[in-house]
């Protein structure tokens, strides 16, 4: 009795755990056709694999969505890569970035600020999609401790059939499709937006509504110190930026801009403000955007590429890698994908 | 801390655990430190309450054993020397001052928990006199917290400190052996309400492992969470969505009828699962507390399967009590008198039933809504058994219907089932008004049934076809398995099953991770019963 107790027990615990190994597979949302931007931190690790970058763009939508990496690579023959997702906020970037160095030291990081706005965790969607895709590490768990909003617990980072065992009732063929395997959706961690919806000219007139302290919080002030520090330690040049926007619903003040101003020339950081070289950039707000000016769709990103490109090479002395052959081969083939992939949205749009 | 939380998972695992592994004598206290800790964790605040419960109904039971006691060796000593009309004296004495221990001893227990639990509800009514009469004053109501199951640990000590009184049972020597009793920590969220005989012998036996109830305890423990979890969490979402909703009257108070009555039986019942499961593991059977309440024919029958504990409590120690009282003995006569021999005897023993019934109501929760579904309930009670004799005559006219059997048996079963539920939508609403306008729209409100057949229903209460398929298969597998259930429970028989344990098991743990109502979205932290 005791020795068929044991056996049947063993059996059905392999079974079980055989059967919930494959129902999280199924259950986990694949971020391909719906929300792709879930998709991107797990991008990273096969990109840093098959070589490494020198530009490294840390941040939230504001990056996945202006800077393409293809271009930077055929313009100037700078290797880089946007580790960027969803209302990335401080901390997550500085987690991503921990993570990134264990696998690669780029020679300079790129870190788009608007996100210093939000000194506390946001939104459990958005926490998921950035963080699910890490590799377990140090910075994953450090992360999750540093993110997770009330509802959250720890464990359904780990077993994540926990949070989406209610998606039971709503799966897709995309969810069987993908279920073990799924299509890159990125290009070196940028997003493809080929749609243009011109910024409404009332959008435009529109401007943030004031607030009643315009001091950016003291929490993500202090992980911007910490990407600071980890910048120095590792001897990579921070640098600051902030995509060029033209809506009210993503107004970057004034006053913000300033005190960025004034923690970069404190800490002898570059700090570039592309709201305010919109024109040298050639933006067209009726042409550029894919969502009424709050982000750049592709048409708009590769032109802001192509200035920041320059500058990368002339100021912060990026080199131009396509001497490298192992590197020219791997760039090659993400440039056709990415060209690839923008004729194939065109067609479908 | 809550049945759902992994805190209680990793509470029971180390309370089991250091039970077995330490000597039988003290495993007892292995069940008072997790049982502290149980409470604690539920808020420190909550303590001193159980702590004064536990404290004054040991002192006056260890008070009311010694007087007993002493009395007793008093008229043993004495009997030589006494007539019988002294000892006859004496002895009315002595029970008069048990009596004052007692009775004062429960005003205070029985006072705690009406502070705590329904002075919001007095004085909000006092407030509504007061508006009602013009009378511009209100009296502010303070916002108290309910201390963790008060009601089940103040029925638990008071059963207890009764049956002392009575010489039932004995009075508990050690303070913290009895502070375990009434503080055992699966009891204490919803029950069962197990009377001190029966559950102190197996907290203090340091019971051996045996493998019969850890595979036992394991799967009803998996069959309370399926039936919490899986099944009654998952039907709350439609519950939830007809309550808070708009115009959702005509066929969807028929949906709450039915639907409610799903949730509570799989909240209450998979708690109670829970609860016995945990005992289990520490080898201690509790009493049952549901005996297929949804198979009933009759309301009387519900009521003895349904809550069984409960309802035992308020017949033995409130219901009785009052039916042999002296004043009540006053009334039967002075009724038999007045009204004559039939309607006089039974006068009284209504009124002891809608008294009993009224104060259930009031036990479940603070308000008029629990009051009416008592006084319903002793209402309904009391004209099944007026009609008793019309009921007769009936089954005499037509004695191939039988009430257990047949299309006829599962009639009765369906009305029962349809009449208590239609009273425990007053649970549901918590508003009298209301509940009674909803269950009045399901005989004219006919355009709203449309909802059930153009996929309205699905949009408008947020739980989809396949949720509904899945609840319709669980709710099947729970019918099937409690009607297999007559002569011996399933986690019984599976125990003496490795194979098939392993394999319900197995299947429980998967149907629960992946169809549960847990997580973000959901709230099954909760148990119904534990508010009462």
């Amino acid at each position: 009795m005791k020795k068929r107790l044991i056996i049947s027990s063993a059996i059905c615990l392999a079974v079980l755990i055989v059967s919930l190994y494959f129902a999280q597979a199924l259950l986990v949302p694949k971020y391909v056709s719906v929300s792709p931007e879930g998709a991107l931190t797990a991008e990273y690790y096969a990109a840093a694999d098959e070589t490494s970058h020198d530009v490294l763009f840390i941040g939230d939508c504001e990056v996945y969505e202006s800077f393409v990496p293809a271009v930077l690579w055929e313009k100037y023959g700078i290797s880089s890569y946007v580790r960027g997702s969803a209302q990335q906020l401080v901390w997550h970037s500085y987690y991503l970035l921990e993570d990134a160095l264990r696998y690669e030291t780029p020679k300079a990081v790129v870190f788009n600020v608007l996100a210093l706005k939000y000194g506390q965790p946001q939104s459990e969607a958005y926490n998921r999609m950035t963080i699910d895709g890490m590799e377990w590490s140090q910075s994953k768990v450090d992360a999750i401790i540093a993110s997770k909003t009330e509802d959250e617990s720890f464990l359904s980072y780990v077993f994540p059939l926990l949070r989406f065992h209610s998606r039971w009732d709503e799966l897709t063929g995309e969810d069987l499709e993908y279920m073990l395997d799924r299509p890159e959706v990125s290009d070196s961690g940028y997003l493809i937006q080929t749609d243009v919806r011109a910024a409404e000219p009332d959008d435009l007139a529109i401007e943030g509504s004031p607030l009643a302290d315009y001091t950016l919080p003291k929490e993500s002030m202090a992980y911007l110190d910490k990407i600071k520090k980890l910048c120095d330690d590792n001897g990579i040049e921070l640098i600051l930026i902030k995509a060029p926007t033209n809506s009210w619903r993503y107004w970057w003040y004034d006053e913000w801009d300033a005190q960025i101003v004034d923690y970069a020339g404190k800490n002898g950081l570059a700090y570039y403000n592309f709201i305010d070289e919109v024109e040298d950039i050639g933006i067209d707000w009726s042409q550029d955007t894919y969502d009424g000016g709050v982000h750049l769709n592709v048409y708009g990103a590769m032109k802001l590429t192509e200035y920041f490109g320059k500058t990368l090479r002339d100021a912060h002395g990026i080199p131009d890698r396509h001497e490298d052959t192992n590197m020219s081969a791997v760039w090659s083939g993400r440039v056709e994908s990415f060209y690839s992939k923008l004729t194939d949205n065109i067609r479908e749009d | 801390m809550s049945y759902t939380t992994w805190s209680f998972v990793a509470l029971i695992f180390a309370a089991v655990l250091l039970y077995y592994l330490l000597p039988k004598r003290i495993r007892w206290t292995v069940l008072l430190c997790a049982s502290v800790i149980f409470y604690a964790a539920g808020g420190g605040w909550y303590l001193p309450f159980i702590a004064a419960t536990v404290i004054t109904t040991h002192i006056a039971a260890r008070a009311i054993s010694k007087m007993a006691s002493r009395a007793e060796e008093y008229i043993s000593l004495h009997r030589e020397d006494m007539s019988k009309e002294e000892r006859k004296a004496y002895k009315a004495k002595e029970k008069g001052r048990r009596c004052a221990v007692l009775v004062a001893v429960l005003v205070l227990n029985f006072g705690i928990l009406a502070v705590m639990k329904y002075t919001g509800f007095t004085l909000n009514a006092v407030n509504g006199l007061l508006s009602a009469f013009g009378r511009g004053v209100t009296v502010p109501v303070p916002d108290l917290l309910l201390p963790l199951g008060i009601s089940f640990y103040t029925f638990r000590a008071t059963g207890y400190i009764i049956d002392v009184y009575r010489g039932k049972t004995e009075a508990e020597k050690n303070i913290f052996r009895y502070a375990l009793f009434v503080s055992f920590f699966p009891l204490v969220l919803q029950g069962p309400i197990s009377r001190h005989s029966k559950l102190a012998p197996q907290l203090f036996e340091g019971n051996s492992l045996r493998r019969e109830n850890i595979t036992a305890g394991i799967f009803r423990i998996l069959w309370g969470y399926f039936k919490k979890v899986a099944i009654a969490d998952t039907a709350l979402v439609g519950v939830r969505a007809v309550i808070s909703g708009e115009g959702f009257t005509g066929m969807y108070a028929l949906y709450l009828i039915i639907m409610y009555s799903v949730v509570i039986y799989g909240d209450f019942t998979g708690g109670i699962d829970i609860t016995m499961g945990v005992a289990r593991l520490f080898g201690i059977r509790l009493e049952e507390n549901f005996k297929r309440p949804f198979s009933s024919r009759s309301t009387q029958e519900y009521w003895n399967r349904w809550h069984i504990t409960m309802g035992s409590w308020f017949t033995d120690y409130l219901f009785y009590p009052m039916s042999v009282s002296k004043p009540m003995g006053r009334l039967t006569k002075r009724c038999r008198t007045r009204l004559g021999k039939g309607i006089g005897m039974r006068l009284p023993v209504y009124l002891a039933t809608l008294i009993t019934w009224y104060l259930t109501g009031l036990w479940h929760g603070a308000g008029w809504n629990f009051i009416v579904w008592g006084l319903i309930n002793g209402v309904i009670i009391l004209v099944s058994r007026e009609l008793e004799p019309l009921y007769a005559k009936f089954h005499k006219k037509f004695p191939s219907l039988d009430t257990q059997k047949g299309a006829y048996g599962v009639f009765c079963a369906v009305r029962t089932f349809l009449l208590m539920g239609s009273v425990r939508i007053l649970d549901c609403y918590g508003d009298v008004p209301r509940t009674f306008a909803s269950f009045g729209s399901i005989f004219y409100r006919f355009d709203t049934w449309k909802d059930l057949f153009n996929g309205s229903i699905i949009t408008n209460l947020g739980v989809g076809v396949w949720q509904y398929v899945f609840l319709a298969a669980a709710t099947l597998v729970v019918f099937f398995v409690t009607r297999r259930e007559r002569d011996e429970l399933a986690c019984d028989k599976l125990s003496r099953k490795p194979v098939l344990w392993a394999v319900a098991c197995t299947a429980l743990i998967f149907v629960i991770v992946i169809f549960g109502s847990y997580g973000i979205g959901f709230d099954s932290n909760q148990f119904i019963y534990n508010q009462f």
